[in-house]
């Protein structure tokens, strides 16, 4: 399947990716109503790992066989079987975070949204076609490709 | 260091709160400490002291919440001791230092580009549409055979007068330096190594690399001279003339030791002269020591700022067995020089173009060689203008840069550039993806081609060659007749 | 008060036409007045003029100087020039007949010399380059005076007028020619200038030419680099030194030259064989300042023949025929079924495909014998 993958190579640490995910999260899609408004700080799905100079986005491997979907109690995280794609369904999550805990790549945060607990997680923003990191990557670190199996 | 500086800072960081949503970025991406931010208030601020204007920061900003200003003259105004005397006097008081800048003169001189108008057809012959009519940049750059010659040098063709200057590995990161080389390999013209060697995974390029041996003979060995297309003397730059290179240790990075041959860490010095070249005859034989070295098979360039006596030292050079003359003009820009010396040192590209093309056609070899200009070319209409004042091609250096992200804040000897391009740190060099600056070079190429085409199409002409040494395509506007002479156009209103 | 030609540069429209017989036959000129009198309306009548070859078989071995003075004191000059440097066979004031269209002519004289060899000796040059140092002086040093043609067994008539006026003017029906190459004008000012007619020449070239060529500054430097003065700052002029340049100095064969002036496409040169391709990426590196760059179509006449040419995109019109013996190249087609009715082929050259006619090899012995 497409997914995202880094190229460490590029990434310039500047945590757009991050700014961009959370601007396509956001119920407005506007940068100024998500962050001042929504309050959505803080929830992006992809984080920038530093360990300077080097840094490189994390998110979620969408993996063949994912942990976080067996191991979750309230069957709210599903893979979908057409596109790959792990997604939770938010109105069935119970925040036990079961799904936090056993993901291998620490893809997943603890959430909340109107109240509700929500898994912070990469759904490769399967609603509007190309993830918004890999749209709004100024210098093109993160890539948006279909590798093959195991990749 | 005293901890009182006499003057106030040059630029201010305005931050608008309204907009800023604290994602950080500017704090990550400046190069020189002046964006911060306070972990403990989330606050973010600005010291205002360490900002050079490089504009990584409004560039990178995604709520455009910044704005950077330049304070006003911190004294009353002063037409004799302006501004940047003062900054320079204090600066000098305080370190006991020489200045030293970054890229290119900015001082007020003229800028005869600025000064001269092209010509177009108009009823008595037709213009020329170069989307529907084949239009010709083919330059070729070398020695032309004279009628009968039973030898030939090789000739080396580019796709468009255009080529980019040299700027060496070392004084420009690995990322600035392959962007130049997939770029000129992509549109078939040439990039210049600078006087740093062509690094080791860089040689797929090196057919359109042209190889320089600078005073240093940085990087400088039988397998890198003829890899290259061209091999290139460096006598001189137009930033610096007469000036050599200090690369600081903090530079010479393991891959720029290995590429320069140096031991890592060691500053890099560059003479001001060539050791071996104390006259016209030395040249000479450095010339031939090239040419054997790469059994005949490269044409040789010999690059020298504009000085004031450029036209004799141009013919020297073609009788010293030259095949390329480049000149690099007062406006040429550099990774570091005293500011004295690139601010009033050397003379303006148009005038050392005209002076040279008319002083090799009056000993009648102009045709021998090819003349190749650098040093300021900032639109398409300057490399038409020199061209038609008698260049075969044009190097452009700045231009490129600016096309790579580069904002002229002229802190290129610092090491810090926030665009990722005179810098060695992984941190800072890593934001220019090659892949992304080549596109942005090869585009500039492209857009540049474009519109010398446009221009070359309303003269009438098809062909760059048609332009090269036609003066009658150029009119000056407000020069004087000196200036005209020295220039070999007629003013602006004169008839053909 | 205006400048003269030669002060300034003139563009000019034109008409052109020219005919050759190939077996030698010599016609007189009225035909090809014929000719320009039919495009009368490609000149506004401020310049005409013809070439003519084989007109003087009596002093063939002489190089045949035709000068225009505007005064006494300029004849004087050059004659003193002359005396210097040649031995004079015969001299005569160019025949003329009134003709009412035709304003104040200049003085109009003609020389049939031959040079000293002393002189020769002394300039260390070639007889040609001799020669035509010669001619360059006196058009650019005495002032009032003007070689118009300066070849052997030719000469050029020219002056400020419509063609077919010049012609009776001079009286070109008492001249018997195996070529004539001839030249309307319609120049954008009014130059008031004899001299500034075409055709313009140099030794036995003599060059119609209609267009503007927009590479004329380009292509002026790179002949002055050879020791050429343009007089006339006109395009002829670029041209007729070019191919002297390339063909009498550089030894180029004249269908070589032509391929500089109208230089193929790289396009065209990148997709031809590796030897041809070779010479013709050659030719445009080391050429390619002579390369006429814009509108042009010429007649280029010489000894034993002429050459017709186009700029390698045709923007002027040319047309060729043949007929017999005779081959024609005029800036109409009508021009040439004017004077040859029963033409047997005509066809429109491409740009930069020369059109050559010379004579035929037994016809050149028997004239030059």
């Amino acid at each position: 399947m497409q997914k995202v993958y880094a190229r460490p190579a590029w990434c310039m640490n500047c945590h757009l990716c991050e700014v961009n995910c959370i601007i396509a999260h956001s119920r407005s899609r506007d940068l100024f109503r998500a962050y001042k408004r929504e309050n959505l700080r803080g929830t992006a799905r992809v984080i920038v790992e530093e360990r300077l100079p080097l840094s490189v986005a994390v998110q979620c491997r969408h993996c063949d066989d994912p942990i976080c979907v067996a191991g979750c109690i309230s069957g709210a995280m599903v893979k979908d079987p057409a596109t790959g794609i792990v997604y939770c369904q938010e109105d069935k999550c119970v925040g036990c975070w079961t799904c936090v805990a056993g993901c291998p790549y620490g893809a997943i945060r603890p959430g909340e949204k109107n109240g509700r607990p929500v898994p912070l997680k990469c759904d490769l923003c399967r609603e509007t076609g190309e993830p918004a990191c890999v749209a709004g990557c100024p210098n093109r670190a993160l890539v948006w490709e279909e590798r093959g199996a195991g990749a | 260091m005293p901890t009182l500086s006499l003057m106030p800072t040059e630029f201010t960081v305005v931050r608008n709160e309204e907009k800023c949503i604290k994602c950080l970025a500017c704090v990550r991406q400046c190069g020189f400490e002046a964006q911060q931010y306070d972990a403990e208030d989330d606050r973010l601020y600005a010291i205002d002291a360490n900002c050079v204007n490089c504009q990584r920061c409004v560039s990178i900003c995604p709520a455009g919440a910044l704005t950077i200003y330049k304070n006003p003259p911190p004294l009353r105004p002063h037409a004799f001791w302006t501004e940047n005397h003062l900054r320079n006097i204090a600066k000098q008081a305080e370190t006991g230092g020489v200045l030293l800048t970054g890229m290119g003169n900015d001082q007020p001189f003229p800028a005869y580009f600025d000064r001269l108008l092209l010509n177009a057809s108009q009823v008595t012959n037709p213009s020329i549409d170069p989307l529907r009519e084949p239009m010709e940049l083919r330059t070729y750059l070398g020695r032309r055979p004279e009628p009968g010659a039973k030898t030939r040098t090789p000739l080396v063709p580019i796709a468009t007068p255009i080529m980019f200057s040299a700027m060496s590995y070392g004084s420009i990161s690995h990322e600035a330096f392959a962007s130049l080389a997939r770029a000129a390999k992509e549109f078939d013209t040439m990039f210049n190594t600078g006087e740093g060697g062509l690094p080791g995974d860089l040689y797929e390029y090196a057919d359109h690399a042209v190889v320089q041996v600078a005073s240093g003979r940085f990087g400088v060995h039988a397998d890198y001279l003829n890899a290259g297309r061209i091999v290139e003397i460096k006598i001189g730059q137009g930033a610096k003339p007469g000036i050599g290179g200090h690369l600081p240790g903090e530079k010479i990075t393991a891959p720029v030791a290995a590429t320069r041959m140096i031991p890592e860490g060691t500053d890099a010095l560059s003479p001001a002269p060539h050791h071996d070249i104390y006259s016209i005859e030395d040249l000479k034989q450095l010339i031939f020591t090239l040419k054997e070295a790469t059994r005949y098979q490269k044409p040789v360039s010999v690059k020298v700022s504009a000085v004031h006596n450029v036209a004799a030292i141009a013919s020297g050079i073609a009788r010293a067995g030259a095949d390329i003359i480049a000149i690099d003009g007062f406006r040429g820009g550099t990774g570091a020089a005293p500011t004295m010396i690139r601010d009033h040192v050397g003379i303006p590209i148009e005038l050392a173009i005209a002076a040279v093309d008319q002083r090799l056609r009056d000993e009648g070899i102009r045709n021998q060689v090819s003349l190749v200009a650098a040093g300021g070319f900032r639109s398409s209409a300057d490399v038409v203008k020199a061209i038609a004042l008698g260049a075969d091609a044009v190097y452009i250096a700045t231009a490129a840069l600016i096309a790579l992200g580069c904002h002229l804040c002229q802190k290129c000897y610092t090491g810090k550039c926030s665009w990722g391009i005179a810098t060695q740190d992984p941190y800072r060099s890593r934001r220019l993806n090659p892949e992304i600056g080549a596109e942005r070079l090869y585009n500039l190429l492209r857009g540049w081609s474009h519109e010398i085409k446009e221009m070359l199409g309303g003269m009438g002409i098809n062909s760059i060659e048609s332009l090269r040494g036609n003066r009658l395509h150029l009119r000056g506007v407000g020069l004087n007749e000196v200036e005209l002479k020295l220039l070999g156009v007629k003013h602006a209103g004169e008839a053909m | 008060m205006m400048l003269k030609e030669g002060e300034y540069r003139i563009p000019s429209g034109c008409a052109i036409s020219g005919f050759i017989n190939r077996d030698g036959r010599r016609v007189n000129g009225s035909a090809i007045i014929q000719s320009m009198a039919l495009m009368q309306e490609r000149s506004n009548g401020l310049g005409g003029g013809f070439a003519a070859y084989g007109i003087y078989p009596e002093y063939q071995d002489y190089y045949a100087l035709h000068l225009l003075f505007e005064d006494k004191l300029s004849r004087n000059q050059v004659e003193e020039l002359i005396k210097d440097n040649f031995y004079i066979e015969a001299e005569d004031r160019i025949p003329t007949r009134h003709v009412r269209s035709i304003g104040k002519a200049p003085l109009l004289w003609r020389y049939f010399v031959t040079p000293r060899m002393a002189k020769i000796e002394e300039s260390q040059e070639t007889e040609a380059d001799f020669m035509s140092r010669l001619v360059m002086r006196i058009n650019d040093s005495v002032a009032g005076a003007y070689v118009v043609s300066s070849g052997k067994n030719m000469g050029a008539f020219k002056g400020v007028g419509y063609p077919e006026d010049i012609g009776e003017f001079f009286r070109l029906d008492e001249y018997q020619a195996y070529s004539w190459i001839a030249h309307g004008r319609f120049p954008t000012n009014t130059p008031g200038w004899w001299g500034g007619a075409h055709p313009f020449t140099l030794l036995d070239w003599s060059v119609v030419h209609n267009g503007e060529i927009s590479s004329y500054g380009a292509n002026r430097r790179f002949l002055e680099m050879y020791g050429y003065k343009m007089t006339l700052q006109t395009d002829t002029e670029v041209v007729a030194y070019a191919i002297d340049l390339l063909v009498r100095r550089h030894g180029l064969p004249l269908e070589t030259a032509a391929r500089v002036l109208a230089a193929p496409f790289w396009q065209e040169i990148d997709r031809l064989p590796a030897v041809e391709r070779e010479l013709y990426t050659h030719l445009r590196v080391v050429y390619g300042n002579l390369l006429l760059n814009g509108p042009f179509s010429i007649i280029v006449g010489f000894s034993g023949g002429f050459m017709a040419l186009n700029d390698r995109i045709k923007l002027r019109p040319l047309v060729a025929a043949s007929c017999g013996a005779t081959l024609y190249a005029a800036s109409e087609e009508a021009a040439i079924r004017e004077i040859c009715p029963d033409v047997e082929k005509v066809w429109y050259p491409r740009g930069g495909e020369p059109v050559i006619g010379r004579l035929e090899e037994e016809t050149q012995c028997r004239l030059s014998a």
